[in-house]
């Protein structure tokens, strides 16, 4: 009370007054928010700076939204709860509500591989695709040179050296030297890139590779390009496009290719069409394709019930035998019982994905020790055989996930009131009654949403699939899937994220339908828990 | 009720020993059992990483030679790279997790505003939706965003960390929420009293309350980094940013260049101060893992 009393004879008029708003005193709290929100601004600044130059537009409009939201505040009186929400939310907003809307867009367009970008840098690409070396011109002796990161190529013509760079068309400049091939070796402003680092450096030889300097500003007149770096050629388009009727006209066939905007290429009327078209809104089509495609429809559907078959059996097996460990073990009379605890949830603190790669080398056929010692040397393809690999998944994710429910159980059982025990035997129920009318019910209450959100997790469990078998051994076919891969991993090969052809569009579909399951067993969750009236 | 059980030793047994056997003394054979099941992959691979031949080959017996080659070799590799990868990427998103959750669970917990029932179910709702599922588009976003910033794009731990700090706020709010509600609004209300500022209330009176939730949250962010496959995978594609998980499954991916000899010392490295940590804290763990789907 006496401290009470003396703040109070302190501070009498502007006790109110926030530490992190206050310039008298010390200040200490305003200096700190000042320099955080400096450098804050600074790094937001840094990225609007870059967007600009990037012209990445939404990027932009983001930044800018964000950093002054950020200012407002944490500078201003009135906001207080979003002085503590802000930072997660912004997090939040960027990498899960929007990753989770992106999906449902991407779901409903056909980007992918050949549909990646607008419909302007499919006409650009497609252009370039089909360049090709003028017929009768002449290869002219070519440096390589460089300012900071810009490259560009120095070619000798007549004995007049010229450099232009992808965005500015070759012009003579003066003062420049050359070798007895006639290739420039010394440029004045431009650095000339040796033959011997060329040769050492992969990336660069790639960006000479793709680089295109425009011979004038007409883009008819085709561009400069090297395949060896040392000399030069004219190319020019062999397709050309008409922007006012919006179509590619093949200039040696004649072929006309229309931009069809439904599909998203260009088609020619006899139905060929070019490899690079643009990404378009197909609406149900990827949900369609999922069902009705003749390569993809069946291996998904099999994927589908694997993914739930999976899901329930490893709950229920881990719950089972976890649960009767806990039963067997939740016995006073037992000594060392804290021991053979520890012992028995050994695997759950083994880390999940070297566990699964553990079991991967175990379960080899040639040299595996499950083979060799415990069914003598035969020789069984645990991982290579449709039926066993989906056993030896069971098998293991029980190993990985019994120690879990052994532990919960024997929590829950624990708590259980004693006086009920003690009731029903007096009763006069047998053990086994009392289990099933006392125990069990008793610990479901406590356990069910527990196996609600583990058959959630284990519905994704993309980590023991794909380090245990890859979702192997393959169907036949063509689908690229496999008799244990569950709908994640299917949709992590559809997908093409990791190399290969990609089909975001038919992954983010799939990815929709998951959301979609585990959303409703989440629902269920809650409405168990009633989780929501206790906000 | 305390007559029936002063009665039970006096009702004697004539083999008092058989009966041991049939309620008790099997228990133990079967916890062999048991043991040997949970243990005997463990044992396994701590003997290969042992093992000279650098296979997981089942010729010799368990612990036929002690040689500490493959832990040496590991320095030849970029093993050690990935642990330190692994320990900043685990180390920023459980920090980020326990700081943003904290505030998060603070203002809903401690303060009245509009949108606060709402936000509440938002987030609930959101954290239905894993974010695993929707890795394309965190490929696709990172890849765009990466064209801008290249820290916060594909290959950099920096964006990988941002991933997982965006399912923060979901994950952790709802367990940070119910152990803040348990600690007495009269704390806040005495120091507001005292003159302490909110900022002042939640760092120096509030944060120490609940150092034992804050140190859940961290070790389960940093466990599901330490453990995270599927967007590590995605997001790290040259090999001196992969974390363990990306590293060591290349190491045994391919059965024809797989080095089991390398992944067993490597496994037996990586997973010792996790059992350590886990073992001792396993009363929180469960704790938490349990807050997460019942009440907080």
């Amino acid at each position: 009370m006496a401290h009470d009393d003396a703040v109070a004879v302190k501070e009498p008029q502007a006790p109110k007054e926030s530490h992190a708003r206050r310039w008298s005193g010390l200040g200490g709290g305003f200096i700190a928010k000042l320099l955080l929100m400096a450098l804050v601004n600074a790094l937001a600044l840094t990225i609007i700076m870059s967007a600009w130059n990037a012209e990445a537009w939404a990027i932009l409009t983001l930044s800018i939204v964000l950093i002054v939201a950020a200012d407002i505040i944490y500078f201003a009186k009135r906001t207080l709860p979003l002085k503590y929400l802000y930072p997660g939310l912004v997090f939040l907003a960027i990498f899960q509500l929007f990753t989770l809307a992106y999906t449902g867009y991407v779901a409903f367009t056909n980007y992918g591989t050949g549909h990646a970008g607008s419909q302007q840098q499919a006409v650009e690409a497609t252009l370039i695709q089909n360049e090709r070396r003028v017929d009768g011109t002449p290869t002219v002796p070519l440096s390589i040179v460089r300012d900071g990161d810009t490259l560009g190529f120095a070619v000798t013509q007549d004995g007049i050296v010229s450099v232009g760079t992808e965005d500015d068309v070759l012009e003579p400049v003066g003062g420049a030297v050359v070798d007895a091939n006639g290739r420039a070796t010394e440029v004045p402003g431009w650095e000339v890139v040796s033959q011997n680092e060329l040769f050492s450096d992969q990336d660069l030889q790639q960006a000479v590779i793709d680089l295109r300097v425009p011979v004038s500003d007409e883009a008819e007149d085709g561009s400069m390009r090297t395949r060896d770096g040392s000399s030069g050629a004219v190319y020019q388009s062999s397709i050309e496009w008409d922007d006012e009727a919006q179509t590619f006209t093949d200039k040696e066939t004649g072929t006309v290719y229309y931009a069809d905007q439904e599909t998203g290429n260009f088609v020619a009327d006899d139905g060929s069409r070019l490899p690079t078209g643009w990404s378009v809104t197909v609406g149900f089509d990827n949900f369609v394709r999922a069902v009705t495609d003749q390569n993809l429809a069946g291996p998904l559907l099999k994927v589908t019930l694997w993914t739930f078959a999976f899901a329930v059996l490893t709950v229920l097996t881990s719950f089972g035998l976890g649960l009767l460990f806990a039963l067997i073990y939740n016995d006073d009379r037992i000594r060392g019982r804290k021991w053979m605890r520890t012992v028995f949830i050994l695997p759950y603190a083994f880390p999940a994905f070297m566990s699964a790669l553990l079991w991967r080398g175990m379960l080899n056929r040639e040299f595996g020790i499950i083979n060799d010692w415990f069914f003598f040397g035969a020789d069984i393809n645990w991982l290579g055989d449709p039926l066993l690999a989906k056993l030896a998944i069971l098998w293991v994710n029980l190993w990985l996930s019994y120690p879990y429910w052994f532990l919960v159980c024997t929590g829950a059982l624990q708590a259980l009131p004693s006086e009920t025990m003690e009731a029903s035997r007096m009763d006069g129920a047998g053990r086994w009654r009392q289990f099933r009318s006392i125990t069990l019910p008793l610990l479901m209450v406590s356990t069910a949403p527990l196996a609600i959100s583990s058959f959630a997790f284990n519905f994704n469990n993309f980590t023991i699939i794909y380090m245990l078998t890859e979702g192997g051994p393959p169907f036949p076919g063509t689908s690229g899937l496999g008799s244990t891969d569950i709908l994640i991993s299917a949709i992590y090969n559809i997908s093409g994220v990791s190399g290969g052809s990609a089909d975001y569009g038919l992954a983010s579909a799939l990815s929709i339908i998951v959301f979609i399951v585990v959303g409703i067993i989440s629902a269920i969750a809650f409405r168990q828990t009633r989780k929501l009236e206790e906000i | 009720m305390s007559e029936i059980t002063a009665q039970a030793p006096a009702r004697r047994n004539p083999s008092r020993r058989s009966r041991w056997w049939a309620e008790v003394g099997w228990k133990y054979p079967v916890a062999a059992i048991i043991i040997f099941y949970a243990a005997f992959p463990l044992v396994y691979v701590l003997s290969a990483s042992l093992s000279s031949s650098g296979t997981l080959s089942s010729t010799s017996a368990l612990f036929s030679d002690l040689s500490f080659s493959n832990y040496a070799a590991l320095s030849d590799t970029s093993y050690w790279t990935w642990v330190w990868n692994t320990l900043i990427v685990g180390g920023a998103s459980a920090l980020g997790a326990v700081l943003m959750g904290a505030c998060a669970a603070y203002a809903f917990s401690r303060f009245r505003f509009k949108g606060r029932r709402g936000g509440l179910t938002t987030l609930l709702i959101v954290q239905m939706f894993p974010q695993t599922v929707a890795f394309v588009s965190v490929f696709l976003l990172l890849t765009a965003l990466g064209n801008v910033i290249p820290a916060l794009g594909i290959n950099s731990k920096i964006a990988l960390i941002c991933v997982y700090l965006g399912g923060a706020l979901g994950a952790n709010t709802f367990l940070m929420y119910g152990f803040f509600n348990t600690i007495p609004q009269d704390i806040d209300e005495s120091a507001k009293v005292d003159g302490a500022t909110h900022a002042q209330i939640f760092w120096k009176l509030i944060m120490p309350l609940v150092t034992p939730i804050l140190a859940v949250v961290g070790l389960l962010a940093f466990i599901s980094a330490f453990g995270d496959f599927i967007l590590a995978k995605i997001v790290l594609v040259s090999q001196d940013q992969w974390t363990l998980a990306v590293g060591m499954y290349q190491w045994v991916s391919n059965q024809l260049s797989a080095n089991w000899g390398l992944f067993s010392a490597g496994a037996v490295i990586a997973s010792i101060p996790v059992l350590i940590i886990f073992l001792s804290l396993q009363k929180y763990i469960v704790g938490g893992l349990t807050a997460g789907s019942v009440k907080g």
